[in-house]
């Protein structure tokens, strides 16, 4: 068992940067989810650690040794893929001895490695079988025993329950979850699916265009999300973003309608005077209110009910009842989850508070972060 | 079809079989001639049912061939001929197999070069170039030979083209499987790869060992001795026998032997594919 660090890596294909220079410190143990959209390069940046792909720029250690150069084999780790690739013509123990039988073990410890194996994943009626008389579920157990028995320093997982139906996919997600916890392997695991991240992760990678845009544990990526990448790809349902400014003193957010939100305790480090920022609020965080303490005020366009929650999506007024413009993910609309209990209708005007320190405030040039509160 | 009509399974019914006695009344004809002695069949008129010489002509055959056509034991063609077509079919499946595991699997330069020179050969099967490559066989001393027999017919363009269609269709993660295993490039070849092939060698098994059977041209150009005349040979021979009437008893009965083996492995290989289409892998 091991940590696995990734330095400044870097990934082109010809001319096409794919990867610009990730870093990653892996503690022996943890379980870390890479997590962004479809093509940003989680699987590029995974498959480089398991030797599939060659590195183009700086360095991958595992156990504290420079793999760059070594063949997948002598990287000590072991890996799941998408579609499982089992061997469809070996049986369930072929397919979890292939490797061993390759690495030079005796029959005896090969039996003893995959009965072990196929005891912790309740495998052992099914032995014999081809994977194709398999369900999805029992392939999936079949592709982690064959990394089990391997005994690796690390798992690699990229995408493995997408194949799964969702009812499935939380089943093994817990499955996995127990799995790595109870071995105490380290593992990478990538997937484009904020849920499994979130529950899944000691630590999150949220990647965007081939860049790390935040390394945090799954709270603090959620309440303190480092740019308006991240803030906009976890959470369900999104962050609201407004066009906002900050104040020559570093210190006050106003909407761009003149509207003041609050003020910062403290003025931002280095904020070089008035400027435009992007104000985020997750629409969990956003309460009905008084209309003396409203921050902001919601014309409800439509109403969702969900039982526990009443999610309503509304524009925004200013203090004349004018709608103002904003930048959101869904164009005009903001979005807010309220209690299930209170009754909203099409066309009600909703005075609403931000949370305390849910008030998310980002550089509008650069998307970083600079202050929650 | 689900549909279920009478008339309907009835028209099919008759369809088929005359379908089925249209491809086997030749064949019938063949064997029926081949029981009779030589005199019924110079009458003119052929016979329908079996005579009674089966034994006798198939015995004579087998042990002493036909004297008027240098009297060589159809026991020995049928020998030599089975050999001919198993060493061809067997060689160009393994000469495929991994020639096409190089074009698919690896990156060399002038792959796709290498790739479609094999493909050209589809223009040039041995009747095509077969002035030189007798004249490189009998360099090499290969006449009267079964690795002249053989050799030359190998080298496969349509296996290998088969071949490297189906190898693209393997998921590449099975590969990297493989990989992450420890298996090399040659384990991944034959413990996943030509496992995973078995039906599409089966298949491409039946076709070319029945092109080995069938080969006459070459066969008759490299072969000068009597002890490597084979069937398909022996046949031709048997009915160009000058200064005499052919021994169209015998003819057919060479006739009929000479289907057996091909049948044979048709029957046997079938088996192999049909059970591979059924339990469908990868
Ligand atoms: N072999 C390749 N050649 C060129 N570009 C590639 C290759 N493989 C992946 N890419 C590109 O790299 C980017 C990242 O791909 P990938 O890592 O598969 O994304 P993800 O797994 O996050 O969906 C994509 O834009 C993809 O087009
Ligand atoms: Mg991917």
């Amino acid at each position: 068992m091991a940590g696995i660090g990734i330095r400044d890596v870097v990934k082109r294909y010809g001319d096409t940067k794919v990867i610009h220079g990730v870093s990653i410190d892996v503690a022996d143990g943890e379980f870390i989810v890479i997590v962004g959209p479809s093509g940003c390069g989680k699987s590029t940046l995974l498959r480089m650690v398991a030797g599939l792909e060659e590195i183009t720029g700086g360095e991958v250690a595992i156990d504290g040794r420079v793999v760059n150069r070594l063949e997948p084999k002598d990287r000590n780790i072991a890996m799941v893929f998408q579609n499982y690739a089992l061997y469809p013509h070996m049986s369930v123990y072929d397919n979890m001895a292939y490797g061993l039988k390759i690495a030079g073990l005796s029959k005896d410890a090969i039996r003893e490695r995959v009965d072990k194996a196929a005891r912790m994943l309740q495998l052992e009626p099914y032995l014999d079988r081809k994977p194709r008389q398999l369900s999805g579920g029992q392939r999936q157990r079949v592709a982690m025993g064959r990394c089990i028995v391997r005994e690796p320093a690390a798992f690699l997982f990229d995408e493995p329950l997408s194949n799964l139906d969702a009812k499935l996919r939380v089943q093994m997600r817990l499955e996995i979850k127990q799995l790595q916890r109870s071995l105490g392997t380290t593992a990478l695991y990538v997937t484009h699916d904020q849920v499994e991240a979130m529950t899944l992760a000691d630590r999150l990678v949220v990647m965007n265009g081939g860049v790390a845009e935040q390394i945090d544990t799954p709270m603090n990526v959620y309440l303190h999300p480092a740019t308006t990448f991240v803030a906009g790809f976890i959470g369900s349902p999104a962050m609201n973003f407004m066009p906002g400014r900050l104040g020559g003193d570093g210190r006050a957010i106003t909407l761009d309608t003149g509207a003041p939100l609050r003020a910062l305790p403290e003025p931002i480090v280095g904020h070089g005077g008035e400027k435009p920022v992007t104000i985020g609020v997750r629409p969990e965080h956003l309460a009905l209110v008084g209309q003396p303490e409203a921050e902001l005020t919601l014309r409800a366009r439509v109403v969702e009910t969900l039982g526990a929650d009443t999610l309503v999506h509304g524009v925004l007024l200013d203090k004349d009842a004018a709608i103002v413009p904003v930048a959101g993910e869904g164009g005009e609309v903001l979005a807010a989850r309220l209690p299930g209990n209170v009754t909203v209708r099409e066309g009600d005007t909703l005075p609403l508070r931000v949370a305390e320190g849910a008030l998310h405030v980002f550089d509008r040039e650069t998307g970083r972060r600079l202050a929650d509160v | 079809m689900v549909e279920n009509r009478p008339f309907l399974t009835v028209l099919r019914h008759v369809v088929l079989l005359a379908g089925v006695a249209i491809v086997l009344f030749p064949v019938w004809v063949a064997f029926v001639a081949s029981t009779h002695p030589q005199p019924t069949l110079l009458s003119g008129v052929a016979p329908l049912w079996p005579g009674d010489r089966l034994v006798e002509n198939y015995s004579q055959l087998l042990s002493a061939g036909m004297a008027q056509a240098g009297g060589t034991p159809v026991g020995l063609m049928l020998f030599n001929s089975f050999v001919m077509a198993l060493l061809i079919a067997t060689g160009k499946i393994a000469v495929s197999l991994i020639s096409a595991f190089a074009i698919v699997y690896f990156r060399f330069p002038f792959r796709m070069i290498a790739f479609w020179i094999i493909f050209l050969t589809l223009m040039l099967p041995v009747e095509v170039r077969i002035l030189p490559t007798f004249e490189v066989v009998a360099d090499l001393g290969m006449l009267n030979s079964y690795a002249g027999l053989t050799i030359p017919l190998i080298a496969s363009a349509t296996a290998t083209f088969l071949f490297r269609q189906f190898y693209l269709t393997v998921p590449d993660q099975l590969a990297e499987a493989a990989r992450m295993d420890g298996a090399g490039p040659m384990r991944f070849f034959f413990d996943i790869l030509v496992p995973l092939s078995r039906t599409n060698i089966a298949a491409i098994f039946v076709i070319m060992f029945l092109f080995g059977w069938n080969q006459y041209l070459w066969p008759l150009l490299v072969t000068t001795d009597e002890s490597f005349t084979t069937i398909v040979m022996g046949i031709y021979r048997m009915v160009n026998v000058s200064d005499e009437q052919p021994q169209w008893h015998l003819v057919m009965a060479t006739a009929t032997l000479a289907l057996l083996p091909p049948v044979a492995v048709v029957l046997v290989m079938q088996r192999l594919f049909v059970k591979g289409l059924v339990e469908t892998e990868k």
